[in-house]
């Protein structure tokens, strides 16, 4: 490919297009990561919630 | 019946969970291989298309972005039956996983696909047969996460969110063949058919790596979800306890 | 209101919605169900009257000609069969050009001219290399690229 760096930035005229669509994909994979983790991680803090307050039932009982 | 032991076996949340979390890892590494060399192939390697010149390249955002959506609601909407069918825990989790993995894709054909319509066709959006009925996936899914979140007990949600997934489904066919069945201005398959694909190998392993990958990110993402998902359904479960503590 | 109301609202507003939404989609589209329609089925009167339209088919090479004194442009579309004359003022799309598929949205006028209002261009599932297409054209017997296939 003997485009230079100008070139392939230029996208032959369609760089708005290209690199905006290339552009939200990112962002919303980015997105998808972090949206992914931030719920396992929120989903094993309120499990770990609700053993502490089984358990805490459990010793508390006569 | 020895046959049926893996469908029981995916039926046992702590198992479908270690694997879940086994598999992750794997799946994320070899995605960002295949999407790293399908972009790079896309937007470096391949050469401009004779008509299209430099634009076509949205194609290797765009296709398999639509091809997630499709393939998102399509393990949605399977899952869905199988949690409906066996009353099966894991199978809901499965689906309430894949709809915002799934919702995000749809989103993104089409998006990708309006900034490829411009230049080429010459608009942004047209009411025509594909683009249509990949907006009223993009309705399920976002009618289907909405009816999840009316409910607070959670079983009830799997039950009524599944009936919506299922029947839904039948849209998945209409999507793909819509550009065969009526006249549209979207063009035909260029990868996903029976035939030879219209395209040099220079443009098309580009492309298909980008299927691959992002097929593999999509796995690597439900796992991690469905992971949470099945937290959330386990209560006194004890194997939860070596998991939370582990931590 | 108590909270199994609530909920039933609720569900209910989000069927209606999707419902509503998906509806509105499909009467859009059903407009349109037959998305365009080619030359013959225009010169033969089989399109609707009194409402604007759409016509697909191929620009006819050599017929693009360009009205002096304003910015309207005049070309042939053709379904190999019959031709419709179109006359459009406004940008044409990048694709548009001499034996490409365009789709035009307008209506007919008195004398048969068909007045568009939007032009779109329809390309094919087929990419390629610049060299290949050049090697295609030249190649005798050769299916030349350039037009469109299926369905227009």
């Amino acid at each position: 490919m003997d485009r230079t760096f100008t070139e392939f930035l230029a996208m032959g005229g369609y760089a708005p297009y290209v690199w905006a669509s290339y552009g939200a994909w990112c962002l919303v994979m980015l997105l998808n990561i972090l949206g992914a983790r931030q719920a396992l991680d929120s989903a094993m803090e309120q499990a770990r919630r609700r053993l502490v307050m089984r358990d805490g039932d459990e010793r508390g009982a006569p | 019946m020895a046959t049926w032991t893996w469908f029981h076996r995916l039926a046992s949340p702590p198992y479908v969970y270690r694997t879940a979390a086994t598999l992750t890892p794997w799946f994320a590494v070899v995605a960002a291989l295949a999407i790293g060399y399908g972009f790079f192939g896309g937007l470096v390697l391949a050469p401009p298309d004779y008509q299209q010149k430099d634009a076509f390249r949205i194609i290797y955002v765009h296709a398999p972005s639509a091809w997630l959506s499709l393939l998102a609601y399509t393990t949605l909407a399977v899952a869905a039956a199988v949690g409906l069918v066996w009353r099966m825990k894991v199978a809901h989790a499965v689906a309430a996983a894949a709809a915002p993995i799934g919702a995000s894709f749809t989103f993104l054909a089409l998006l990708t696909g309006s900034l490829w319509g411009k230049p080429m066709w010459g608009t942004w959006w047209t009411w025509d047969a594909r683009l249509t009925s990949e907006l009223i996936l993009l309705f399920l899914y976002l009618g289907y996460m909405a009816l999840r979140s009316a409910f607070d007990d959670r079983q009830r949600a799997d039950r009524a969110s599944a009936v919506l997934a299922v029947v839904g489904v039948v849209n998945v066919p209409i999507i793909h063949f819509s550009v065969t069945w009526w006249n549209s201005l979207h063009q035909g398959s260029t990868v996903m058919k029976l035939a030879k694909p219209s395209m040099p190998g220079s443009m098309l392993w580009p492309l298909l790596a980008s299927f691959l990958g992002f097929t593999l990110l999509f796995a690597a993402l439900l796992c991690v979800r469905l992971r949470a998902e099945i937290l959330e359904r386990e209560r006194q479960a004890s194997w939860l306890k070596s998991i939370v503590e582990k931590r | 209101m108590t909270p199994r109301r609530k909920r039933l609202l609720l569900v209910g507003g989000i069927l209606v919605g999707v419902g509503l939404a998906t509806g509105v989609a499909t009467m859009a589209f059903r407009e349109n169900l037959s998305y365009f329609y080619n030359p013959t089925q225009v010169t033969e009167g089989q399109v609707p009257r009194g409402r604007s339209f759409r016509v697909g088919g191929l620009v006819t090479k050599g017929s693009l000609k360009r009205v002096p004194g304003n910015e309207e442009v005049r070309f042939v579309v053709t379904d190999l069969n019959r031709d419709v004359t179109v006359a459009y003022t406004g940008v044409l799309p990048d694709l548009f050009r001499e034996g490409q598929g365009i789709i035009a949205h307008g209506r007919l006028d008195g004398s048969g001219v068909f007045v568009a209002d939007e032009v779109l261009a329809k390309h094919d599932e087929k990419y390629m290399p610049p060299e290949v297409a050049q090697s295609l054209k030249k190649a005798p017997g050769g299916a030349g690229p350039g037009g469109e296939g299926k369905g227009t």
